[in-house]
């Protein structure tokens, strides 16, 4: 077995990342220059690594499967970021916003990862703004904040619903700057498709050029996976098309462990499904929820238009079941509540698969604000309207246009519907403190790995940990490793490792076009989606587990026996990705409900219906499972469980209540 | 599998590679849902030519949800369709009607050579960031972010200037194929931010020779670029451009 131990350091939990960081073996500048190391990946994490390690002296080859790397998914996240800057002044701290973390991810995240991620959290505001990145600011010229889920203080920086992209921008002008000093080499349209393992050290990758359809061998000292989460296992998702699991799922086979594969993220405000032609749900940022009142008729299938009903026959359910967090209750608890309405049969619209999300009364309460600074005294009710309806334009004009756009109904009139949707994966790669895999030499950072969220992230906190990573950590942890790999020469590409690694590649890749079968990729991806939404979805339980493990076993037989790829390799070819990922999907939704069946309490975005207070939350068993769940892969597609004790040593480890 | 009742001709440019002579070719699609989005219309006609043994269309495409800028469909004569301020992806099938005939093409500009299909290769936009649309600040370099507050205009219109997704329209509207929109959106959100003025005009000197090296044209003012920019992205950016362009020659003491 691999190498499986955390590597968290000794010492108080507050010292512990100094400590390490003063402490840490180094690399001299002249040494830097003669190691070169492989990114995968260039969204937050990757980007930002790239360009960081660069800048530090290494030689950098960056990889990624758009057109262009600034392409990432993370440009697409909405509402924010998350630091402990306390600039509002209510009580924030690293410490709060460590524990707010540790609370939300309902105790199955690492103590010292997560104490770590709140410590740098500042300094990532700090470099973001030094490298022009425009974040709302007060007339005064300073940065604007607002609330998230799951925590009572303002912490949360933003650029307009636009967080993602313009933090994407920024790592990606730091990484065309070192792409311009020639000192990163950046491989755009290329797909990584193995991890060279030598001597049981990563030593590089098989990458396909994606214009050409040639396989690529690349040496590094070290590789480095910043490859995103893995939320289209369920075909539908707020992921972008091309997102996928395929790098992490080659290093798994590999022998990297694959941790907590059933922690997903199921958001509560999304736009609902409205056809069987869907192809991906698209968000509507929790920032929402700072506006908006979620709630369905008291009466169930009430016909009448949400204006029309009065507002005693309206349950504002999150207000009802959670005063003291109400519509911000961290994403688990929300979208199951929104579930369980929809189930007992309140839902609306068509569907009946939606709930409302109402902006109404801030509406006019902003108005009343608005009227009073113009001087109007006693504003009717029409005139709050307008005035109100400006200032919810001016905060969230870009997603009202985008709900208008895709829905074609009009969300300042109209309150919007929105429904739960698979967001994001708080399981991923096993990595230990210093963001290495079980495989030495080969790291996982951001959303690629499992580390700092445990069942549930908060929101506003994957832009914070995939920037943490890329900045401030991975930069500082390498060199532990590469301060022992400087005797280490360029390994030559026709060492039998990379001759037998692209051979493979190349066998799987002819494989698909030869099977010339009668169903599309989609297919199976689809209908892979459905069983893994139904049974692994936001509610889970051992029937339906046992019953989707043999389902997607099937699937992966009927998918390799029928699935039609047209085209050949050595061409551009879309359809020859997508069974690629599709195929290291169906492996990856076997585990997951494995995974799932496996943990027999329910925790975060994990909920066993088997196990629920009397209230309907979720029911931690501490005694049990109080570990990260570490699956390695083992041959024939079978999976064999690890498990890392989790020890809570400064947050006293408690039932969650946002009551 | 769909289940509206739409029925469209499509018009769609195939062309094998980038040497492959390329031409239109007509496609029948029925009982398209107008709820449709213009890139789930295309994944129903790739379905069926790959049910059918035929090779599907190849288009760009990544997060649907208009912000990563990679769908790039010329729709009857117009970069991302007949709607303003959206994306290809967020192009919904409400916006046509039954019986329509659509002509997609893809980005045309010598910067930007068809790959296939409708597939163009748009790096030539990296290497003009790459040549300065950056502030030169390494990690750990940074100062507190309050220490330099910023007045709120001038943030905000440097936003606006950032909001820029990269998709390429403004190239593939211009009848000079010219960068200059996106080009001047960077520079110009740079060049608002104190942040941005030590490079200021070194930047804006590179980032235009790159443009021009990469074979762009040049600005003639028609605003095509701004009209069909689905984020909205100001032709004011290119006069900023400009202006810095020409004051570089007189206070910047470097030859770039």
């Amino acid at each position: 077995m691999a190498d499986f131990n955390a590597n968290i350091p000794e010492g108080e939990l507050t010292v512990k990342w100094t400590k390490l960081r003063s402490s840490m073996p180094l690399v001299n500048p002249a040494n830097k220059r003669s190691i070169e190391i492989v990114v995968v990946g260039s969204g937050l994490a990757g980007a930002s690594a790239a360009a960081t390690l660069a800048e530090m002296g290494y030689k950098v080859k960056c990889f990624c499967f758009q057109d262009s790397p600034r392409r990432a998914h993370s440009i697409a996240a909405q509402g924010g970021i998350n630091a402990a800057k306390n600039y509002q002044n209510d009580g924030d701290s690293v410490y709060r916003l460590f524990y707010d973390t540790i609370k939300g991810g309902d105790y199955r995240a690492r103590e010292a990862n997560v104490h770590r991620l709140a410590e740098v959290s500042t300094s990532i505001i700090d470099q973001c703004v030094a490298q022009g990145v425009p974040l709302a600011r007060e007339y005064g010229g300073l940065l604007d904040n607002r609330s998230f889920g799951g925590t009572q203080v303002q912490r949360t920086f933003y650029a307009a619903g636009q967080t993602g992209q313009q933090l994407l921008l920024g790592a990606y002008s730091a990484l065309e700057r070192q792409i311009g000093m020639g000192k990163v080499e950046m491989f755009t349209r290329h797909e990584m498709l193995d991890v060279v393992v030598i001597e049981g050290k990563a030593r590089g990758i098989i990458a396909r050029n994606l214009i050409t359809g040639e396989l690529e061998r690349h040496f590094g000292h070290a590789v480095l996976l910043g490859s995103g989460g893995y939320g289209n296992v369920f075909y539908l998702s707020t992921n972008a098309m091309g997102s996928n699991v395929t790098a992490a799922w080659k290093a798994h086979k590999k022998g990297a462990f694959f941790g907590n594969p059933c922690f997903t993220q199921i958001h509560p405000t999304c736009i609902p499904v409205s056809g069987d032609h869907q192809s991906k749900l698209t968000l509507m940022s929790e920032s929402l929820r700072n506006d908006g009142r979620i709630w369905v008729p008291k009466k169930k299938d009430d016909q009448r238009k949400a204006s029309d009903i009065p507002e005693d026959e309206r349950d504002y359910y999150l207000e009802r079941r959670y005063p003291a967090f109400g519509n911000l209750v961290p994403r688990d608890v929300a979208s199951r509540a929104a579930k369980e309405r929809c189930d007992a049969g309140y839902g609306v619209g068509k569907s009946k698969l939606a709930v409302y999300l109402d902006f109404a009364a801030n509406t006019e309460r902003y108005g009343r604000i608005e009227a009073t600074k113009h001087n109007i005294h006693n504003p009717d009710k029409a005139t709050c309207v307008r005035l109100g309806l400006e200032v919810i334009k001016e905060k969230y004009g870009n997603l009202f246009d985008m709900y208008a756009q895709i829905t074609g109904e009009n969300p300042y009139e109209l309150p919007m519907r929105i429904y739960p949707a698979v967001h994001y994966t708080m399981g991923g790669l096993w990595v230990d403190y210093n963001l290495m895999t079980t495989i030495p030499g080969l790291y996982a950072l951001g959303e690629a790995n499992f580390s700092d969220h445990g069942a549930n992230r908060l929101g506003a906190s994957a832009l914070m940990q995939g920037l943490a990573d890329g900045y401030f950590v991975i930069p500082y942890t390498i060199g532990a490793y590469l301060s022992k790999e400087l005797a280490t020469k360029p390994i030559p590409l026709d060492h039998p490792a990379f001759v037998e690694a692209e051979a493979s590649v190349r066998g799987i890749l002819e494989r698909f076009v030869n099977i010339k079968g009668t169903k599309s990729v989609d297919f199976f991806h689809k209908k892979l989606g459905l069983i893994m939404w139904e049974k692994c979805g936001m509610a889970r339980n051992a029937q339906g587990l046992t019953e989707a493990i043999a389902e997607i076993q099937q699937l992966r037989k009927d998918f390799w026996s029928d699935v039609r790829v047209p085209g050949v390799i050595n061409e551009f070819n879309p359809e020859l990705e997508k069974a690629g990922r599709v195929a290291d999907f169906i492996e990856l939704g076997e585990l997951m409900c494995i995974d799932a069946l496996n943990r027999n309490e329910s925790c975060g975005g994990h909920f066993r219906e088997e196990y629920q207070t009397e209230e309907g939350e979720a029911l931690r068993d501490d005694e049990n499972y109080a570990y990260v769940a570490a699956w390695e892969f083992k041959e024939g597609v079978k999976f064999e469980l690890h498990k890392e004790e989790l020890k809570f040593e400064n947050i006293k480890i408690a039932q969650r209540s946002y009551k | 599998m769909s289940t509206g009742n739409m029925n469209l001709t499509l018009k769609v440019w195939r062309q094998k590679d980038n040497k492959a002579k390329g031409s239109l070719v007509d496609y029948k699609l029925s009982e398209i849902s107008p709820d449709m989005s213009f890139l789930e219309m295309f994944d129903v006609l790739n379905e069926q030519l790959i049910t059918k043994g035929d090779e599907p269309v190849v288009f760009d495409h990544d997060c649907r949800e208009g912000i990563c800028g990679s769908c790039s469909m010329f729709i009857n004569g117009r970069p991302h369709g007949p709607k303003d301020l959206v994306t290809t992806c967020q192009l919904h099938m409400r916006s046509f009607k039954d019986g329509d005939t659509i002509v997609v093409e893809p980005w045309r500009a010598a910067a930007f050579p068809v790959i296939k299909d409708l597939t163009v290769d748009r790096t030539a936009f990296d290497r003009i960031i790459a040549a300065g649309g950056f502030i030169s600040v390494n990690t750990g370099n940074a100062q507190d972010a309050n220490a330099l507050p910023i007045p709120k205009i001038q943030a905000d219109a440097a936003f606006e200037a950032a909001a820029c997704i990269g998709c390429g329209a403004c190239v593939a509207t211009c009848k000079n194929a010219s960068a200059m929109l996106f080009t001047s959106a960077k520079i110009s959100q740079l060049a608002l931010l104190p942040q941005g003025q030590p490079e200021r005009y070194r930047r804006a000197q590179s980032m235009v020779a790159q443009m021009d090296a990469e074979g762009f044209g040049n600005c003639t003012n028609t605003g095509a670029c701004e009209a069909e920019c689905p984020k909205g992205i100001s032709l004011e950016n290119i006069a900023r451009m400009n202006r810095d362009f020409y004051a570089a020659k007189f206070v910047s003491e470097e030859e770039v």
